[in-house]
């Protein structure tokens, strides 16, 4: 992906509350036309450090900049947000909804046409409080979208959603990309970024304690392959082969550069291996390593 | 069952008990209320009936107790306060006594009983020009009323509602500045209550067969000032808070005195000067004081402009001080 300017930049964040620090000293920048994940389990500072960014919340010390100002009125103009819980309000319908919120911006797109992106055309005559949650998300999407935003801001768009309703917002976004647009994306769920993310910027506890791309990230933290067992299938005495074991909850995972050696070591030990599942580490496993904890979800 | 029960009422209670600003207001607004009513209501019993004395001289009626009498130097202006119901009884002492009575008013008829048990001699005397029958002079206030709920709840419980659901946050992350916000929601509720008023004076005055004696043009643009200054007083209540029952309370705090001292019901010209001076600050009172001298004296543009400008200043004191205040988001 060719380098380009940042489009954001935030140096040094901190927001302290009166008995937590929040978010401890965070800093990064976002090149323009990327899709930036951060990610991390909750409270780790992810919504916080995103509020920040949109300017709902002040930070106590640090500063974010839109194309090198202040973040200030033509950010307003040019940014896009959806929160994780948003109302809106009564008795409006979908189209309404969104007329509402274009008519708060100068510029943007026409109503038709937001609510073609976000596929509501079905619905547009529906009131806003009778969606599903799938529905409501693509409406906030389309709210998000209204002014033509140059940056995007989603916080956990697919917290709640059924696996279908995901996998749909996740082609909105790819779609949103494909235009691009800035994508600035908070997410527990690994396999979004994983998805969706050009740079991820891992947060635990206030602070980014991992930041790239994640295929360099994971070949940075992993050379090895995952090779995963049933723990019922995997019989005590092949614990004492040589082998780099990690005990899940369900599962024993094996993490080997040796893909060929391992498995000949298990065929030798009599481990049934019809249900072995051999795949390569992921932003999940690359949160355990880093943090030693599985992810907080 | 019992315990389901039981474990709502003691979430409820530590919800409650939790909210302090809540808590505080329920037990300080009773004692506020009392002691408040105490300095206006209390002391010795106060008079029932007000009278209005021309001249001087003895008369029995002087020696009855629970009535207020007022010494009025100008026969017109006795009279007019007869008509107008703000005092119950004129009564000239000169020989031979003579009274004036508002044939439409309760307490008229019974202190003129009173005047007939002391002085069988007086005279009663016509009333010249036309009576105010109580009604009449409710009319404005009982319009100016409903206003001034529409205007403080209406406004308040809706900025109260977006802010506890996310959507005033949501808002705050557009252009949308809280002056903006503000005033489209007074804009959106003035056009409802001016609507309101208009078709409930419509219905009111062609059933009490009313008419306004001055300009229905200058009675608009009084209800179109007075709500301002209300819903931008609501506004003021509403622009911080995230609790139901504190704004309940604090609209509740607003809206009783002005409901028992603005005029309404009754004229609080016997009231203590003080209390007249607190009356006189709430819009309510400006806008039944100007909508009675429009609709019932006729009165024309200058002589309500005072409360005219009372109620703008007002306005836009409420509206600066609820944008300066504002926040979006629950903290």
């Amino acid at each position: 992906m060719p380098e380009s300017a940042p489009i954001l930049e935030v140096h040094d964040l901190v927001k302290q509350y009166p008995s937590v620090t929040a978010v401890n000293g965070v800093s990064f920048a976002v090149p323009e036309g990327t899709c930036f994940g951060l990610l991390g389990p909750n409270g780790a500072g992810k919504t916080t450090t995103i509020e920040i960014m949109e300017g709902i919340l002040p930070p106590t010390s640090g500063e974010v900049r839109y194309r090198g100002e202040p973040a200030g009125a033509r950010f307003r103009e040019e940014a896009g947000i959806l929160f994780q819980k948003t109302a809106l309000q009564d008795f409006l319908t979908v189209r309404q909804s969104v007329a509402l919120f274009r008519g708060l911006y100068e510029h943007g797109l026409e109503v038709d046409e937001v609510i073609e992106l976000c596929a509501l055309e079905k619905l547009a005559g529906r009131d806003n409080r009778k969606l599903s949650g799938g529905q409501q998300q693509r409406l906030l999407l389309a709210i998000a979208l209204v002014n033509d935003p140059k940056v995007i801001f989603l916080d956990e768009p697919t917290t709640g959603l059924d696996p279908q309703a995901r996998r749909n917002f996740w082609q909105l976004v790819e779609s949103i990309k494909a235009r691009r647009k800035t994508i600035i994306l908070t997410t527990h769920y690994m396999e979004e970024a994983q998805l969706l993310c050009d740079e991820i910027a891992i947060m635990d506890r206030g602070r980014i304690i991992a930041q790239g791309a994640p295929q360099r990230l994971l070949s940075e933290h992993f050379a090895e392959v995952l090779l995963e067992l049933p723990r019922h299938e995997f019989p005590d005495l092949a614990r004492s082969l040589s082998l780099k074991l990690i005990d899940a909850s369900d599962r024993v995972e094996i993490s080997t550069h040796d893909l060929d050696g391992t498995l000949r070591k298990l065929i030798e030990a009599r481990v049934p291996l019809r249900n072995l599942r051999i795949r390569p580490a992921n932003l999940e496993d690359l949160f355990l390593e880093l943090t030693g904890k599985e992810l907080r979800a | 069952m019992m315990r389901r029960l039981l474990a709502v009422w003691h979430a409820r209670n530590l919800e409650f008990l939790r909210d302090r600003p809540t808590l505080l207001f329920t037990l300080l607004l009773p004692i506020g209320v009392v002691i408040g009513m105490g300095f206006i209501f209390g002391g010795p019993p106060r008079p029932i009936f007000t009278v209005g004395i021309l001249g001087t001289g003895a008369n029995p009626l002087l020696h009855e107790r629970y009535v207020q009498f007022t010494s009025i130097h100008d026969r017109a202006r006795g009279l007019y306060e007869v008509t107008h119901q703000k005092i119950d009884l004129l009564v000239d002492l000169q020989n031979p006594v003579r009274y004036w009575v508002n044939t439409d008013s309760a307490k008229g008829y019974i202190i003129e009983k009173l005047l007939l048990a002391a002085d069988p001699g007086a005279r009663r005397q016509p009333v010249t020009g036309q009576a105010i029958p109580y009604v009449d002079w409710l009319f404005p206030g009982i319009l100016a009323m409903n206003m001034m709920f529409s205007c403080l709840f209406g406004v308040g419980y809706v900025v109260l509602r977006y802010r506890k659901s996310g959507f005033l946050k949501r808002l705050h992350a557009t252009p949308l500045s809280a002056f903006e916000f503000l005033t489209a929601q007074v804009l959106s509720r003035l056009s409802l209550i001016v609507f309101v008023t208009v078709v409930l004076y419509i219905i009111i005055a062609a059933f009490i067969h009313f008419h306004s004696a001055g300009s229905i043009a200058l009675l608009l643009l009084l209800t179109v000032l007075g709500s301002l200054s209300m819903i931008a007083l609501g506004l003021t209540i509403a622009a911080r808070f995230a609790s139901e029952e504190l704004v309940g309370g604090l609209l509740n705090l607003l809206t009783w005195p002005m409901m028992l001292l603005s005029g309404v019901w009754f004229s609080i010209e016997s009231a203590p000067r003080w209390v007249q001076w607190v009356a006189d600050l709430f819009p309510l009172t400006q806008v039944i004081q100007a909508a009675r001298a429009v609709m019932l004296d006729g009165a024309g543009i200058q002589r309500i402009t005072p409360n005219l400008i009372y109620l703008a200043a007002t306005t836009l004191v409420f509206l600066a001080f609820g944008a300066w205040s504002f926040r979006w988001r629950v903290d």
